[in-house]
């Protein structure tokens, strides 16, 4: 890698470690109902990060103190599974998964109408069963497609992606080794989510050092991917019906 | 028990099978129709001047109205609907159901068949017992549930299983025509409830297998029309 960008500083252009284009995102798959006894459920890959959400309920939430009698709740569990990296991870919650649980939750509320589910929860369970970087988006896109498939009204669909910096070039969908990247600038993450069709931003992250007239780059980067995510998304909640 | 519910079963408004011109699957904020004419109805939402699907599921046009049928998800009590439930818990004036959806049933003592002494609940229903029962009242404190009607009741031999309960209307056919022609073909006694809890008791197990994988492969076809004719042969089939 760091011969490449040596080679690439030489020549003045900049190329991706993995040989991709800087507006490429990895090969996205996805697929609904992969979990039979869940109410909704979906997989949702970047090439080697792949999430798997599923969605139980709206059912009874205990402890009852936690209940709102006039709308139903939203409660997101995120989990990096221990074998899902090459050094085993300590199982069970962490510092950083309770972050990425809280956020996943911001993110994909904007879109809900739980009033008809009062005093109710409505559980997302996000699993990430291999990680190569951008695992929260990945599960974030998984969720929101579990969320549809459980017949859970919403306005849209959520489309998430991670747009990156290395050096001095923009780059989409950050996978690990351009996250671990150290000379110049350093690398830069950040996570976008937003609502389909629409400018609304349900989650903004910045892990990294960026300029400000820059920031409005990324953004529009991020609308462009997300684009394409949309579709991806779209086309297996079609899919899921017409087998 | 001998089991007539078929009554029950056919007042039930969403037999998806209504013939409908347009159909197709839509997904939550994809643009529907566009125009000042539509009303939107179920599952949809307007917004501007384009009408917009609020769920996944299959978009319908009827007249004016477009709606959207849910294909997924958990079951939520309607009144009148017929479901199967179980025991739970009993408390003192009645017994708690575990209906399988976000508010529990709750049976009171007044509305079993019978006279039943306070003291004896248990040996009416005991916990763990299934019930075929009716929902006579959905509110924001939970669903009451009563037996007095024809066809509900205890259930007792048989077994009972689950599908995805929108695709319960698909079973039970128009007016219970599915469900008639799984019970001739195997001769089973089948209760289907509107909760996706399905019971069946026949006279061999093997009939009762076939029963259940008729009904699982229903349950998968969801948007196919003319089900009816495909089970038949189906039946021919699987002799």
């Amino acid at each position: 890698m760091r011969k490449i960008n040596k080679m690439a500083k030489e020549k003045g252009t900049f190329k991706r470690p993995s040989g991709r284009g800087l507006a490429e995102i990895r090969k996205m798959t996805a697929k609904v109902g992969v979990v039979p006894n869940a109410d909704g459920s979906a997989m949702f890959s970047f090439g080697d990060t792949i999430a798997i959400a599923a969605v139980y309920g709206p059912r009874q939430l205990h402890p009852q103190h936690m209940q709102d009698p006039s709308r139903g709740i939203l409660r997101v569990n995120y989990d990096l599974l221990s074998f899902s990296v090459y050094e085993r991870k300590k199982p069970g919650p962490s510092r950083r998964s309770q972050e990425i649980s809280k956020v996943t939750e911001w993110a994909l509320l904007p879109v809900l109408d739980l009033k008809e589910f009062p005093n109710t929860v409505i559980d997302v369970q996000i699993y990430i069963i291999q990680a190569d970087a951008g695992t929260r988006t990945a599960g974030i896109n998984a969720a929101s497609l579990a969320l549809a498939h459980a017949g859970i009204p919403m306005k849209n669909l959520i489309c998430s992606i991670s747009v990156g910096k290395q050096d001095k070039n923009l780059i989409v969908d950050l996978d690990k080794d351009e996250e671990d990247f150290e000379e110049g600038e350093g690398a830069t993450d950040f996570p976008i989510a937003k609502i389909a069709n629409s400018d609304k931003y349900t989650l903004l992250q910045l892990d990294g050092k960026i300029q400000p007239d820059m920031a409005k780059k990324v953004l529009a980067l991020a609308d462009k991917a997300c684009e394409e995510v949309y579709e991806v998304q779209k086309k297996a909640l079609k899919e899921v019906i017409e087998k | 028990m001998k089991n007539e519910i078929n009554e029950a079963h056919e007042a039930h408004e969403e037999s998806s099978e209504e013939i409908t011109k347009k159909r197709r699957i839509v997904i939550p904020g994809e643009v529907i129709v566009s125009g000042e004419d539509y009303l939107p109805g179920e599952g949809v939402r307007r917004e501007g001047n384009d009408v917009l699907a609020s769920r996944f599921g299959l978009a319908e046009e009827a007249g004016r109205v477009i709606k959207v049928i849910a294909l997924t998800g958990a079951y939520i009590p309607r009144r009148n609907n017929v479901i199967i439930g179980r025991v739970f818990d009993i408390t003192f004036n009645g017994w708690l159901i575990d209906i399988d959806s976000a508010s529990s049933g709750f049976l009171p003592i007044d509305e079993s068949p019978r006279f039943i002494n306070k003291n004896e609940m248990n040996q009416f229903l005991a916990i763990g017992d299934a019930i075929v029962a009716k929902i006579w009242s959905v509110n924001a404190k939970g669903t009451d549930l009563t037996l007095k009607s024809k066809g509900l009741g205890k259930l007792e031999k048989g077994f009972i299983f689950r599908v995805i309960p929108n695709r319960v209307p698909r079973i039970i056919g128009r007016e219970g025509s599915m469900i008639s022609l799984i019970k001739e073909k195997t001769s089973c006694n089948i209760t289907v409830g509107q909760n996706g809890w399905i019971w069946i008791y026949g006279s061999s197990v093997e009939a009762e297998i076939k029963a259940r994988r008729a009904i699982e492969f229903i349950a998968e076809k969801v948007h196919v029309s003319g089900l009816t004719e495909i089970m038949e042969e189906w039946f021919e089939k699987n002799k």
